[in-house]
């Protein structure tokens, strides 16, 4: 069965915040209103509704449920829901597409991050049995491959300052993006650790956020976007579970995932990755042959502005505005999930 | 994997032979390389080496030691892949990849990863 060809065709993005006091429903509403006013497209023609979030973040089972609220179930639609990130939702809803039983998609994403400790809540995650019982926090464990990189010596703690650096100062550019900071890799190298090897500039800033993006299969997505972000493609691949199986000093499934989705077929212009921590920044450029002429998240980053659940589509609505306003025309979006780079999601998508 | 929780409740480390020869601790019930399911058990040693490790500076509820102490991954004598704990190091300075460590068992034990209270730094193994 050959693919049908699926773009973007709108993206909406909340402005990132710290110790939001709306309710999930009330973060996710305006960016559905605003990512449908911008293809006027009426809702009953939205064949399928995906949405990526985390029960554990609000502590409350089928929590995402009343996520329902924000889309509205009458006249009844069709939706799903993935206990993950938004990204991997848009996986979904491009597998829907490519079923046939659709033409347009929404996805959509939100994390109250800053309502609980997220770098324990995250722990939940983890293996129950070897790791969970031990609390480590997703800093920590980061901290472990960041060693390991650095005792390998495929990086130095400056370059990883310099990953930070460039993220502060684009950062400045980007409305939404939450951190931001005129700063060189020297300064941020004076300030202390917080996971030795990591200081707080390596770990990415936990804030609220909520996103949502329109999908259409070929003519409808011709008919509702000026130059959609077709993706070209799409692949999602996971590594062991078993934190000490695998290697702290690549990413094999970012590798094989970059491959499968063809990124090293033509030149990428513009690369967001879905980077927590800065040395893994570096092990997803390494892992996806990312040379000079990319320039790597000029949105600031997951770095800059990380609400979980929401930061991974963050970086496939930035990649796909780019490709709209015609500044870039191959793009790569990525999104990773779990400790230490444990899934990876790319994506390629090019204006035509 | 029942029979390693128990192993730990009674004070053993017990990891499983691979098709390869390698050793796995925390031992896997499946083999890497063939997906066979493994049958042949070994006993390892108390100590090992930290292959990689962060510092906790500020310990959070429920972790394995309530005083500043480092994370790491450590390989058991005898074992191919590393393990997740934590070394009681005292200060951060005292501690780095290579480092050798030795088991410290919690004074109870319920057969869990827990029945390992934390890895002690051999002084002058390093």
């Amino acid at each position: 069965m050959s693919r049908r060809d699926v773009a973007i065709v709108a993206t909406a993005q909340r402005p990132n915040e710290v110790g939001s006091t709306l309710t999930s429903v009330e973060l996710i509403l305006p960016v559905i209103n605003d990512v449908i006013a911008k293809v006027g497209i009426e809702r009953q023609k939205i064949g399928f509704w995906c949405h990526g979030s985390c029960d554990y973040m609000s502590g409350q089972p089928f929590s995402f449920v009343a996520a329902v609220d924000a889309i509205g179930a009458w006249p009844p639609i069709v939706e799903s829901h993935v206990e993950g990130d938004g990204a991997l939702a848009l996986y979904e809803a491009w597998v829907k597409i490519q079923t046939g039983e659709c033409d347009v998609a929404l996805v959509f994403s939100n994390g109250k991050t800053t309502s609980g400790p997220i770098d324990r809540i995250l722990n939940l995650q983890a293996d129950p049995y070897m790791v969970t019982p031990l609390w480590p926090g997703f800093d920590s464990l980061s901290a472990l491959q960041a060693r390991a990189c650095l005792d390998a010596g495929i990086m130095t703690e400056a370059d990883m300052a310099e990953v930070a650096a460039r993220s502060y100062r684009d950062a400045l550019n980007n409305p939404i993006a939450y951190a931001k900071e005129n700063v060189t890799a020297e300064q941020l190298l004076a300030r202390p650790y917080t996971s030795a090897p990591l200081r707080a500039h390596d770990c990415g800033v936990p804030v609220d956020g909520a996103n949502a993006i329109i999908l259409a299969a070929g003519d409808a997505a011709r008919s509702l976007a000026e130059r959609p972000a077709w993706i070209r493609g799409i692949d999602h691949r996971i590594d062991t579970q078993r934190l000490g199986a695998r290697s702290m000093t690549e990413s094999s499934s970012a590798a094989i995932a970059a491959a499968k989705a063809g990124v090293g077929n033509d030149r990428i212009d513009i690369a967001e990755l879905h980077a927590p921590y800065t040395h893994q920044e570096i092990l997803l450029r390494r892992a996806m042959n990312l040379g000079e002429g990319t320039h790597v998240n000029p949105s600031g980053g997951a770095l800059v502005s990380n609400p979980a659940m929401a930061a991974g589509l963050a970086r496939f609505a930035e990649a796909a505005e780019s490709v709209f306003s015609g500044s870039a025309d191959r793009v790569l979006a990525h999104c990773t999930s779990g400790p230490m780079l444990q899934q990876n999601l790319v994506c390629v998508m090019e204006g035509e | 994997m029942s029979r390693f929780f128990l192993s730990l409740q009674e004070g053993r480390l017990e990891g499983t032979k691979g098709s390869d020869g390698r050793v796995y601790f925390p031992p896997a019930e499946f083999d890497p390389v063939t997906g066979e399911q493994l049958h042949e058990w070994v006993t390892l040693p108390e100590t090992g080496t930290v292959v990689t490790w962060s510092w906790q500076s500020e310990p959070q509820p429920n972790q394995p030691l309530e005083h500043p102490f480092a994370w790491a991954l450590i390989t058991l004598d005898g074992a191919a892949v590393p393990m997740l704990h934590a070394v009681d190091a005292g200060d951060m300075a005292r501690i780095r990849t290579g480092s050798r460590v030795k088991v410290r068992w919690a004074a109870e034990r319920s057969g869990g990863v827990r029945d390992i209270a934390c890895f002690d730094l051999l002084e002058g193994a390093s």
